[in-house]
């Protein structure tokens, strides 16, 4: 399992670059694609069970609909300060806006789901 | 913690210190902040902690060498930029330069949910990126307890707090945590606890409706700092902490003299007026005379040739220069010359601290050889007397150190002469009081000196006179268990000198007299000498008759016993004649 997030990790950092440019195209629809970024620092168990917690709750909640953007700080420390990201893991909702932020391992579903506003996806 | 105690004590072998730049902060701290170590700068709303913080870093770039970087968490940078560009820090350029970095953690608690466990390695993780592009050695967080309240979960808080001091300390920075004063305690979250090294607390008190603001070293491990309330002050040009400059009596005394200019002053004074950076107290009632002696004093300090600075507490500049231009004193001419500076100040525009450090940056860029103060007892209107009483004695110790002669007016009462308002006397090398003499109807200023340290002065109570060439002092009249001034000493003079008169009078009017006597005896006594010798010549005429006579008789005896000879016989005669003959 654990070798699969790494993987991903890699593949979504190519990824970056496209939803930048592409961000005014999918404003015009924000309720079909969840443009979300998980920071993390380096894998930690907290950052592994935050990516896991994450990828659970996207399926069950917005299949398909969905973008995952995992940033690594260790690798990219400089985005720390773009993005306003002091706790680690934060998981940010570029899109749809209004952005919003989730600190922690997102263990907690329910709050996660609130969180996220994705209840009226649904 | 074991190990940690033992580290402690290793660095406390030779505590390096990270310089401020802070003027006179340096001094109480004995060097700076502890240089690798978080310092808490802790105070309430407006307490200047963000100015402290980056002031630091100002200083540190600009005179240090040490580039820093400004974590703020309440300002952004632009309006930091702005903020203390009004204060002369163009923080731009310091930026631009890469002796700075502004950062602006944004966190607004509506906007972040938070579920399990986490941790703040992404602010550690930007700090090392803004650490590792400018080599930075001296960082300020402000306020990182920004964070408890935008964060929940004070355990994990506090234990990435712990961490990161712990963190800074590792990487060498010397660091400013600025924190809000809590109640009761040092802060409010209690961030003290971690940072243990150094904690400075800032303060500002309001007294009779002026603000002072201070300063006080808490704690500072393994270091000695003075350990007062000290005052500070904020205006155009940053802190300065003021002013500690001998907390011990070390100044070096001078033995040369300097005139008071007034002559007969200088006379009373052993001769030869004040020492050079004695300070001097005149003290006296309303209207004796006091800002007159200062002006005296400044003239004198800048006919020599020397820089004054004439600090007024109740007249104008211009208002004291017309002044003694009526006692014939031209202080205008020396302050277009630039020997004489004027800084004319209510004393309640500002507060006491505010004061002190006018005083001592006017010091700094005037440079003077004497300073005048009138008078100080108007700055008990900003603070108690006790405040204005530590502030002078700093004032005097920093004034003694540079050797620059301090001269005091104090305004006293009238029943209180021999006391000062602010007991400072006893820091007083040479206290002149000037005294109302009211007499007969009139009143009149006398002089006296109460103490001269170190020289010897006159006992003798002068009257002070003002008249258009200046202060004159003369002698008062003592005399019949009285002491006259003014017109009564005019009238007493006058008197002498009518009851003078009058005795020399006497005298002559005797000397004639025994002439006069020697006159008639002299005449009696020729009188009695011609009579006597008219008597003698009618005695003497008178025996030369008798003897004529006696002669004459004599004769007619003979020619009678002639004639009887013939008569009777010669031989008888002849006998007879013979008898008469013997």
């Amino acid at each position: 399992m654990k070798k699969t997030h790494t993987t991903k990790n890699v593949r979504s950092r190519p990824a970056k670059t496209t939803t930048k440019k592409a961000k005014t195209k999918k404003r015009r629809a924000p309720e079909e694609l969840w443009d979300l970024r998980l920071y993390v620092a380096g894998q930690t168990p907290k950052s592994l069970a935050a990516f896991e917690n994450l990828k659970r709750i996207c399926e069950e909640h917005l299949a398909g609909k969905y973008k995952i953007k995992i940033i690594d700080l260790m690798k990219n420390p400089q985005l720390a300060r773009g993005d306003q990201i002091l706790a680690i893991p934060t998981l940010v909702r570029k899109l749809p806006t209004p952005i919003k932020k989730i600190i922690g391992d997102l263990s907690n579903t329910e709050r996660v789901v609130v969180g996220l506003d994705v209840r009226p996806a649904r | 913690m074991p190990d940690k105690t033992k580290k402690q004590r290793r660095q406390r072998a030779q505590l390096p210190k990270s310089p401020t730049g802070i003027q006179g902060l340096d001094e109480v701290t004995d060097g700076g902040l502890p240089k690798g170590r978080p310092t808490l700068v802790a105070g309430g709303a407006g307490c200047g902690k963000t100015l402290f913080g980056m002031e630091f870093l100002v200083q540190g770039a600009r005179q240090y060498d040490e580039p820093g970087i400004f974590v703020s968490f309440e300002e952004n940078s632009r309006e930091l930029t702005k903020n203390f560009f009004s204060l002369g820090y163009d923080l731009n350029e310091l930026v631009a330069r890469k002796k700075l970095i502004l950062d602006y953690v944004y966190i607004e608690r509506s906007e972040i949910e938070v579920t399990g466990e986490y941790d703040l390695e992404g602010l550690f993780v930007r700090l090392q990126t803004l650490i590792d592009s400018i080599g930075a050695k001296r960082i300020v967080l402000d306020t990182i307890e920004t964070l408890f309240s935008a964060l929940p979960n004070e355990g994990i808080l506090r234990a990435e707090l712990r961490r990161l001091f712990r963190w800074l300390k590792a990487k060498g920075l010397t660091a400013i945590i600025t924190a809000e004063k809590g109640d009761g305690a040092l802060t409010r979250h209690g961030l003290e606890e971690y940072v243990s090294d150094c904690v400075v607390a800032l303060d500002h008190l309001v007294t009779n409706l002026v603000a002072t603001r201070r300063m006080r070293i808490v704690k500072y491990r393994g270091s000695s700092h003075g350990t007062n309330e000290y005052p500070f002050l904020i205006d155009d040009t940053g802190i300065s902490v003021l002013p500690i400059t001998s907390v011990e009596l070390r100044h070096a005394a001078s033995t040369e003299r300097i005139s008071s200019g007034i002559p007969r002053l200088d006379a009373m004074l052993g001769g030869k007026g004040f020492f050079r950076g004695s300070s001097i107290l005149v003290s006296g009632t309303a209207g004796t005379g006091k800002t007159s002696m200062a002006a005296h004093f400044a003239d004198s300090v800048c006919r020599r040739r020397e820089r004054c600075l004439y600090l007024a507490f109740e007249e104008s500049e211009n208002q004291i220069i017309r002044n003694m231009s009526s006692i014939g004193i031209d202080l205008e001419q020396w302050t277009r010359q630039g020997r004489l500076t004027f800084h004319a100040a209510r004393p309640t525009m500002y507060g006491l601290e505010m004061h002190l450090a006018r005083i001592h940056r006017l010091i700094e860029t005037v440079k003077p050889q004497a300073v005048l103060f009138d008078p100080i007892t108007n700055l008990m209107a900003v603070a108690g007397a006790n405040e204005v009483k530590a502030m002078l004695t700093r004032l005097i110790d920093y004034l003694k150190l540079n050797k620059i002669t301090a001269f005091f007016t104090n305004l006293s009462h009238q029943n209180l002469l021999e006391q000062t308002d602010l007991g400072i006397s006893s820091l007083m090398d040479t206290w002149i009081s000037l005294r109302d003499i009211e007499l007969g109807g009139e009143r009149n200023r006398g002089l006296y000196i109460l103490k001269s340290r170190g020289m010897e002065h006159s006992n003798q109570i002068r009257e002070f006179l003002l008249t258009d060439k200046g202060i004159d002092l003369i002698e008062v009249y003592v005399g019949g268990g009285n002491v006259l001034t003014g017109s009564a000493r005019a009238a007493q003079e006058a008197k002498e000198q009518a009851e003078e008169t009058l005795r020399s009078e006497e005298i002559e009017r005797k000397k004639r007299e025994l002439a006069r006597k020697r006159q008639v005896i002299e005449a009696q006594v020729a009188a009695l000498q011609s009579q006597y010798e008219t008597e003698e010549k009618e005695l003497n005429i008178n025996l030369g008759e008798l003897k004529l006579k006696k002669e004459a008789l004599k004769e007619d005896q003979n020619k009678m016993f002639l004639r009887r000879e013939h008569d009777a016989g010669a031989r008888t005669n002849k006998s007879r004649s013979g008898r008469l003959a013997k």
